[in-house]
């Protein structure tokens, strides 16, 4: 058993023990700004989509691009947890719960943004599939319907994958507090005692629901993707967009993994646990899904440069030079010379270079989701039918508060539960197995160089 | 529920510990063993590794496609309705809910299987210390004859610091 067990136990537990007045002055300029984006939504509920930018021939604009954008940064976490699980990487120990967080959270954002883009969003169970009185059933040929059961499996599967891991954590805190939290966490441990044998079911459990968490995770996004490439709209009918979205997606997942810990790390100081080791690896993660999503991109612009179809050719050229244009070079500096430059060499990987980088690839992914719904809707084969777009303050307020949305969650999140999966980190430093040249730089235990 | 223990900050003692009951003639399952961690590299932390898990989420997964097969084809001539051209059961895109399905049962069946195999969750009595939590080892007998204790209290003192508590 590791001696550092008790200083484990007091440095993650502090943070649910000790409470400052910054985070209740975060959590309430978090809950302002998320509160105006309710009743921004409200405004437009009373009076109609007509206050927002959305128009003939663009019915796909703001909302949209933000559900594909949470779509993607859910990717972050349990698909990145589940695979380092199953190559049984040992820095992952510290990141796994601050990763899988992310994809739930993200998740539970990404899919309010059907409803907020409904005229009348309380008809959204009609999505669910139940017969209506006319025994009508929503069609599973609609990708719209693929939609929801992929969204509702991985919530689900994200959901367990998070909180399974959590139970003798949770046990945990109920063994070091007195009081409403030994009552509540121990209700939350369900009775767990930590035998040999629960033990090996967990892990069991975990290694099954990594296995099954990944193919439903690649399947998510893919279907995501096809909203798009199922629609014989110039630009989006392609069949490397499944995996094009895909790899943005992992993208856009680390960068906002990166951005989450290096803030966790920085407010809840957890510079024993969080190493720099950890962002450069992720900064590799980074860097490799940045020269991915430029193959990706090139591959997309090559085929339609090369096959010159009229229609797909006006798409093209108002992203390359024309009203679009700025966004998409912008897109191109934030996706891949940002990372470039600042994730290429180990001087400047550090994690000010990391967390600069990841903030330009979450701009950049961002932007290309954007790039991808709306040059496409307004610029639809016969030019009669072409039309811009630009949105309005009630659409820019939605997304800014489900910005506040996702980091009030996650700030309220590591306030309850330890954000850092305890038993784990015990078993990393119990296992004592050779270390790798690039954890020895960076000891677990050790001072942070 | 009566009890016998001795927490042990040493692995390698809790093992000799376990030893030293097994060798007075306690059952495995009367011996109780709890700690904040797996631990992987000591016979005692693989005691009841077998499981069925695996096989009970592969069921799951067959149970989930046998669920996403009969809803897609179901839903689809409740109300034959061609759409796109597409034939009434349209199999490509079913595969997909066949596919999500199957996971989910997968997924659902394996937490159903953890929590009814691992008896969570559990309110009985147990064989307990909140030491456990700073890295302690618990060994102990659940329920020992009362001519035993003395027996088994010095089957778990394997060294002189030992201290052994009565429930």
């Amino acid at each position: 058993m590791t001696a550092a067990a008790p200083r484990i136990n007091q440095d993650l537990l502090r943070p649910l023990l000790e409470t400052s007045w910054r985070f209740y002055a975060l959590v309430l300029c978090l809950g302002a700004l998320v509160a105006v984006g309710v009743g921004a939504w409200f405004y437009q509920v009373y009076y109609g989509f007509g206050v927002t930018g959305i128009r003939w021939p663009i019915y796909w604009a703001f909302y949209i691009t933000n559900f594909v954008f949470w779509i993607g940064i859910s990717h972050a976490g349990t698909l990145i947890s589940a695979i380092l699980r199953l190559v049984n990487a040992g820095w992952r120990r510290p990141v796994t719960r601050c990763a899988e967080a992310i994809t739930v959270f993200a998740l539970m954002i990404g899919a309010l943004f059907p409803m907020i883009h409904l005229g009348r969003p309380w008809l959204f169970f009609w999505l669910i599939p139940y017969p209506s009185e006319r025994q009508i059933w929503p069609n599973p040929r609609s990708p719209l319907v693929w939609d929801f059961f992929a969204i509702a499996t991985y919530l689900t599967g994200s959901l367990l994958f998070l909180l399974l891991p959590m139970i003798p954590d949770f046990a945990l805190v109920r063994d070091k507090t007195t009081g409403w939290r030994k009552k509540t966490y121990g209700m939350l441990a369900l009775g767990w005692q930590g035998t040999p044998k629960q033990w090996h079911r967990l892990e069991s459990a975990m290694q099954i629901m990594a296995i099954a968490i990944i193919p439903v995770a690649v399947s998510v996004h893919t279907i995501v993707s096809f909203d798009f490439s199922m629609a014989p709209v110039p630009g989006w009918h392609s069949t490397i967009f499944g995996p094009y979205f895909v790899a943005g997606a992992i993208f856009s997942g680390i960068a906002a993994l990166i951005i989450a810990m290096a803030a966790l790390r920085r407010f809840l100081h957890l510079e024993e646990y969080l190493h720099p080791v950890h962002f450069q690896n992720l900064g590799k993660l980074l860097l490799l899904m940045s020269l991915l999503w430029a193959y990706f991109v090139f591959n997309d612009r090559l085929m339609i440069w090369y096959g010159n179809e009229p229609a797909e050719m006006a798409v093209f050229w108002v992203t390359q030079r024309g009203s679009f244009a700025p966004l998409h070079w912008a897109m191109i500096v934030c996706n891949f010379v940002i990372p470039l430059l600042f994730l290429t060499h180990k001087r400047v990987r550090t994690i000010t270079g990391c967390v600069i980088a990841s903030v330009a690839v979450c701009i950049g992914m961002w932007l290309e989701r954007f790039l991808i719904v709306v040059p496409a809707l307004g610029h639809k084969y016969l030019p009669y039918s072409w039309g811009s777009y630009s949105p309005q303050p009630v659409e820019i307020l939605v997304t800014i508060s489900t910005v506040a949305a996702m980091i009030l969650l996650y700030v309220l999140f590591a306030k309850f539960v330890p954000i850092i999966s305890i038993w784990e980190l015990k078993v990393g430093e119990q296992s004592r197995l050779p270390t790798p040249e690039a954890m020895r730089e960076h000891p677990l235990w050790q001072a942070n160089p | 529920m009566k009890g016998l223990y001795a927490l042990y900050s040493d692995p390698s003692e809790a093992q000799r510990a376990v030893n030293h009951l097994r060798s007075n003639g306690v059952a495995q399952r009367d011996i109780a063993i709890a700690s904040s961690e797996p631990i992987e590299e000591f016979e005692f932390g693989q005691r009841d590794k077998a499981t069925w898990l695996y096989y009970i989420a592969s069921g799951g997964g067959v149970l989930g496609l046998c669920a996403g097969t009969w809803l897609a084809l179901m839903t689809q001539t409740a109300w034959p309705l061609p759409t796109g051209g597409m034939p009434v059961v349209a199999w490509w895109p079913n595969l997909i809910i066949m596919f999500e399905l199957t996971m989910l049962g997968g997924i659902l069946a394996t937490v159903f299987a953890l929590f009814i195999t691992a008896r969570l969750p559990s309110r009985g009595a147990a064989l307990y210390d909140p030491e456990v939590a700073d890295g302690k080892i618990l060994v102990g007998v659940k329920n020992p004859k009362g001519d035993a204790i003395p027996a088994l209290t010095q089957a778990l003192r394997v060294d002189v610091h030992t201290q052994v508590k009565l429930l």
